[in-house]
């Protein structure tokens, strides 16, 4: 009965409000798409900085003659460190191997494997990098002092492009951040003065069923269904044309340009599921904050 | 869906077209509030606005249940500070407010809403819903207390037809009359049956033809047993009725009488006979002081 009720009356109001219901509905249509658009650029953007920053390693070198045992001390030391996610061993017989594949002539010179046997190490996070090498080869007075173990011959992380790369991810992963909060936030601000306003206009009724002695929340059930109803009508239209763009523009070119068919964007699915939820939530809530200064009689 | 019981309502009519008001008397003892047969008391109210106005100054008085009283005053005297202190839009600043024997102070504001179903209100604006029928702005009376379907059908033909609205049922309020509306809304304000009505200048939107009809209805209501309380400054209909004046001056009470003869058990038609008297020759004028 009650629910039944609430239904109705939501239902009333959108009939007998349509002009300020149109309004909220194409409000959350058009911020829902700028959303649906922007969420999986910035996630494309975020995700290849993440990949640029996976390929920053540190290159820790033994010394010439370095014993199997020597090898073993060495990747254990390397494993137990906090920072270190992942430690490869490249022999000097494999680093020879895979050099002379790329460049037979010259290694067909050299005669001799002039090869160190190496450790590259993945740190856990990208940003560490430059601090398991400090630990690797602490800094003395007089520039770089000596590694920590006698094995080492020495620690590369090539260290200005690591820093430059590290710099510049960085930034686009700020930017693409900023973005996205300025635009949430834009959206929410949007849609609540869209539904404030036509809050507004129907302050006095509110009033109305205040002095009847109606409660609250039988006031606002109708303002929160409603809500819900403007949501999801205006957020399944952005889903259909962000579809119906997805399906003739971005699909086609997918094939050729790997950039779009980034794998780190969220699927389809998730992606309207994202923003029906979003969509629905912020209007019904929206609607139900929005009465609270007008049920203050 | 709403099964249409029409083969069972013709032998309910009649019924009802004889005893509207039989209902609505024998529903208020039901209804009676605790506290002994005062149904409003005020004791030194108090009530300073925050820009440093005075709203009410030491009010004290107590109306009895079945009363009709009137609250007269020029504007800004403090009239609707005392009826917006009663429905607790308004607190007061100091002074105590019982209704039924109940402090309004301790009506918290959830309970409120509850309060308020057992007061009638009517307002000088009729404050109707604009998107609901005249019907339908009833019902809504009915539907904020919990109120069913057969409720409402039981109840909103009753008193539309006791309001004089039966053929209006599907209007809106844009598309009645001044007098319709305020009639409506006094509808609303009785389908309940409240022990009390609160009427803020009921009249001050209508010709004097059609405030007497207002009147006229606004005591049908009083003599089914409902305590009446009305502010207004229409001296010549105060004059006239002949009941309990509350006059307040800047916000303090200056008088506080029952005037002249008090004929408690005038009909209906006796009292629109008599306040229609004379109407023609002095025309109540509206601001006398």
């Amino acid at each position: 009965m009650r629910i039944g009720f609430f239904l109705r009356e939501a239902v009333r109001a959108l009939r007998r409000n349509a002009a300020p219901s149109f309004a909220a509905l194409a409000t959350i249509l058009l911020t829902m798409l700028v959303v649906g658009v922007f969420i999986p650029i910035v996630q494309a953007t975020t995700g290849a900085a993440n990949d640029v920053r996976k390929r920053v390693l540190v290159d820790v070198y033994l010394v010439r003659g370095a014993t199997q045992a020597d090898v073993t001390r060495v990747r254990q030391t390397l494993t137990q460190m906090s920072d270190v996610k992942r430690v490869a061993f490249v022999s000097k017989q494999q680093a020879y191997e895979q050099q002379r594949a790329k460049d037979p002539e010259a290694f067909a010179l050299l005669g001799a494997n002039p090869l160190p046997d190496t450790f590259r190490v993945t740190p856990k996070n990208p940003d560490d990098v430059l601090k398991i090498a400090a630990q690797l080869q602490p800094a003395s007075s007089g520039g770089r002092g000596a590694p920590i173990d006698r094995a080492i011959d020495s620690v590369n992380t090539k260290r200005d492009d690591t820093k430059k790369i590290l710099e510049v991810t960085r930034f686009v992963k700020l930017m693409a951040g900023t973005l996205a909060a300025l635009l949430i936030a834009a959206s929410i601000f949007l849609i609540a003065n869209t539904i404030r306003l036509s809050l507004y206009a129907r302050r006095r009724e509110v009033e109305v069923m205040k002095l009847v002695g109606a409660t609250d929340w039988f006031i606002r059930w109708p303002f929160v269904i409603e809500g819900v109803v403007v949501g999801a009508f205006g957020t399944l239209l952005a889903i259909l044309l962000l579809a119906i763009g997805k399906i003739a523009i971005i699909d086609p070119l997918a094939s050729d340009f790997t950039l779009i068919a980034a794998p780190s964007t969220m699927p389809f699915t998730a992606l309207v599921v994202v923003m029906l939820i979003a969509g629905i939530a912020i209007s019904a809530i929206g609607s139900g904050l929005s009465l609270r200064r007008f049920l203050r009689i | 869906m709403p099964v249409k019981t029409g083969k069972s309502r013709p032998s309910r009519r009649t019924a009802a077209e004889h005893a509207p008001l039989a209902a609505a008397r024998s529903a208020v003892p039901h209804r009676a509030m605790p506290g002994g047969a005062t149904v409003i008391e005020f004791r030194g109210v108090e009530k300073r606005y925050d820009v440093g106005a005075v709203g009410l100054d030491q009010a004290t008085f107590s109306i009895e249940r079945g009363e009709w009283v009137f609250l007269v005053g020029s504007t800004g005297s403090g009239k609707s500070t005392v009826m917006r202190l009663l429905i607790k839009e308004l607190e007061p600043t100091g002074g105590a407010i019982r209704v039924a024997g109940k402090d309004l102070a301790e009506i918290d504001r959830k309970r409120v809403p509850y309060y308020r179903r057992n007061i009638g209100v009517v307002f000088q604006d009729f404050k109707l819903l604009p998107n609901r029928t005249v019907h339908d702005n009833v019902a809504y009376a009915l539907q904020v207390t919990g109120g069913t379907r057969k409720d409402i059908r039981a109840k909103v033909p009753d008193i539309l037809r006791l309001t004089g609205l039966s053929t209006k049922l599907h209007n809106y309020p844009d598309q009645l009359s001044g007098g319709e509306q305020q009639r409506v809304a006094i509808a609303r304000a009785f389908v309940n049956h409240p022990p009390l009505l609160l009427a803020d200048e009921p009249t001050g939107n209508l010709d004097p033809e059609t405030s007497i009809g207002i009147m006229q209805l606004l005591y049908r209501i009083n003599r089914a047993g409902t305590t009446v309380l009305i502010a207004t400054h229409d001296n010549a209909m105060v004059d006239k009725m002949r009941r309990r004046v509350i006059e307040l001056s800047q916000g303090r009470i200056v008088r506080d009488e029952a005037t002249g003869l008090y004929v408690r058990d005038e009909s209906t038609r006796e009292f629109a006979v008599r306040m229609r008297d004379g109407l023609p020759e002095s025309p109540p004028t509206v601001e006398q002081r």
